[in-house]
């Protein structure tokens, strides 16, 4: 067992209380909270080097665009990436993913082709496919998911062809916690020819991440869900995708030349960079990753696999409750998904929120999922590095708490 | 104001045991109203004899406020005149500070005024949850405002 207790005091909002009782943050597949080592980041450079990047040549400029580049770099290492230029500053996963959809997708697909995705995704995943469709006249098709709520490549055959140009698949459900296949689908997918994208929004910030072992083309993932600011994220690109991929934003930046009627790009990674990028919140990013890398990721991967192992078993104890998501810890990270008997999930969020508890109720923007497991909406616990055993028992005796305010037999 | 408070015996009867609840075969009105939000889900239809309402029915999802709220307010309307329902509206928006005025709600003698419908004070100390017990009632004004004039 990994004990990160020490770290709590980092994270200045955890010391509140809420409703009167000691804040229990249980919302981090949302957004996570900030240590103060990235508020101080992000704080020094307003006050020391605030200026833009990539022009002027003061000394301010050129300490801020030292900064947001080495926020880059920091950001490529982390996922292992070969260089820094394959790394480039979104504004979070789902503008990550809508990069690829409007810059290469929108390009390449026609008809008859087909995009690949699992029924487990997150809005994020879908909608901008579903707009590519609209477009190209491409279709989509989709991979279900099995009783044990992991993703079912035993039918990858009845999906996966030579029309299928691009395969899309969560690296982690933000509903279920399951963990993406991702090695598997993506082999499959190369034997057609397909292209790999990964919305990693939830796998980066908890599990070890190395896109050089990874044979994918694309991982999106924010900030703001790995202890960084929210508006920023980054979307790593094998070189040549990147590369041929054309730019979904025109403006300042990502220009090499500009004349009236035509333009040239700037070389990747500014080509998608248009526009005053957040220069503040890439430091804060660059900070997230500095404070998660001395934490060490096999450390925080071990460290949820306890805390949820011992909400799972806890929660088994609390009669008509119902997690949606693999019992198997090698198989899902610390998100936990819940009902309890007929109590709706917002019943339950105000209650539990009523002992200072912060839990997400609703369909987590992934309402085909919901209806899959035909249900409206869930409750949703999930865990992260300041989250501590202590918390779930306080989880339970509130359930508990819920069940007898309902008249749960 | 607490937990308790809230989630009353009544809501929770409301909420398991929904009254007029169903369709109409030939409504004089429909609407619908949803909170996109928390995904809470109203569908009524309105029958109405002249100036009154004569029956409702109502289907719906979501949480114990929004569909007891539906319920409770489905019983007080019934046989009343849309501007007796229009005052209703009005003194349970006040109840819950969703409007200004007075909700003429006598502490001494509780339910006298709005019956079952006074249970559901304790939601105002509840922010969030307000919409929930708001939305039967702005699917009603939808439908009634639909209707013909007469």
């Amino acid at each position: 067992m990994t004990d990160l207790s020490r770290l709590r005091s980092d994270f200045p909002v955890l010391a509140r209380k809420v409703n009167g009782k000691p804040l229990i943050y249980l919302d981090s597949a949302a957004t996570t909270q900030k240590p103060v080592q990235v508020l101080d980041a992000m704080d020094t450079f307003y006050r020391q080097h605030n200026s833009n990047v990539h022009r002027g040549g003061h000394s301010l400029a050129v300490e801020a665009t030292d900064l947001y580049e080495g926020a880059r770099a920091k950001i490529a290492k982390f996922i292992n990436a070969a260089s820094p230029g394959e790394v480039v500053f979104t504004r979070g996963t789902t503008n990550g993913i809508n990069t690829i959809a409007y810059g290469w997708a929108l390009y390449r697909l026609g008809e008859g082709d087909r995009i690949l995705l699992t029924s487990m995704e997150h809005h994020a995943n879908m909608v901008p496919w579903q707009l590519v469709t609209r477009h190209t006249g491409a279709e989509l098709v989709y991979l279900p998911f099995t009783d044990g709520y992991l993703v079912d490549t035993s039918r990858l055959d009845e999906v996966l062809d030579e029309r299928v140009k691009i395969v899309a698949i969560s690296g982690m459900s933000n509903v279920l916690g399951t963990i993406g296949p991702v090695t598997e689908v993506a082999a499959a997918a190369r034997t057609v020819g397909a292209l790999v994208v990964v919305d990693a929004a939830q796998r980066v910030p908890h599990i070890p991440t190395d896109v050089q072992k990874m044979d994918i083309d694309f991982l999106a993932f924010g900030a703001h869900k790995m202890l960084g600011p929210t508006g920023v994220g980054a979307l790593w690109g094998r070189p040549e995708r990147l590369e041929e991929m054309e730019p979904a934003e025109g403006g300042g930046e990502m220009i090499r030349d500009v004349h009236l009627y035509e333009s040239t790009w700037a070389e990747v990674p500014q080509k998608f960079e248009a526009g005053t990028p957040p220069i503040a919140e890439a430091i804060g990013f660059g900070a997230a990753v500095d404070y998660l890398s001395a934490v060490g990721m096999e450390t925080v991967r071990q460290h949820e696999m306890d805390v949820a192992g011992y909400a799972l078993e806890r929660l088994s104890e609390i009669p008509d409750l119902t997690v949606y998501g693999p019992i198997d810890l090698k198989q899902r990270g610390g998100v936990i998904s819940f009902t309890l008997a007929d109590i709706h999930p917002h019943d339950l969020a105000t209650i539990l929120d009523d002992h200072g508890i912060a839990v997400r109720a609703g369909h987590h923007c992934a309402r085909p999922l919901h209806r899959v497991l035909d249900i409206p909406a869930t409750a949703r616990a999930s865990f992260y590095i300041y989250n501590i055993r202590e918390e779930v028992d306080t989880l339970v005796d509130a359930l508990q708490e819920a069940r007898r305010l309902f008249g749960v037999a | 104001m607490s937990l308790e408070e809230m989630y009353r015996q009544v809501i929770l009867d409301h909420y398991r045991n929904p009254r007029h609840s169903g369709r109409l075969e030939h409504p004089d009105a429909h609407a619908e109203g949803d909170n996109p939000l928390c995904g809470d889900e109203i569908s009524l239809d309105v029958a109405v004899d002249g100036d009154v309402v004569g029956d409702i029915r109502i289907i719906g999802k979501g949480c114990s406020i929004s569909q007891a709220s539906a319920s409770m307010m489905a019983e007080a309307v019934v046989g009343k005149s849309i501007g007796e329902i229009r005052e209703l509206a009005h003194r349970f928006k006040v109840m819950l500070e969703i409007e200004e005025g007075d909700a003429g709600i006598d502490p001494e003698r509780p339910g006298a005024v709005l019956g079952d419908l006074e249970a559901l004070q304790g939601v105002r100390r509840f922010p969030v949850r307000i919409k929930c017990a708001d939305l039967p009632w702005v699917t009603l004004a939808e439908a009634l405002d639909g209707l013909a004039p007469q």
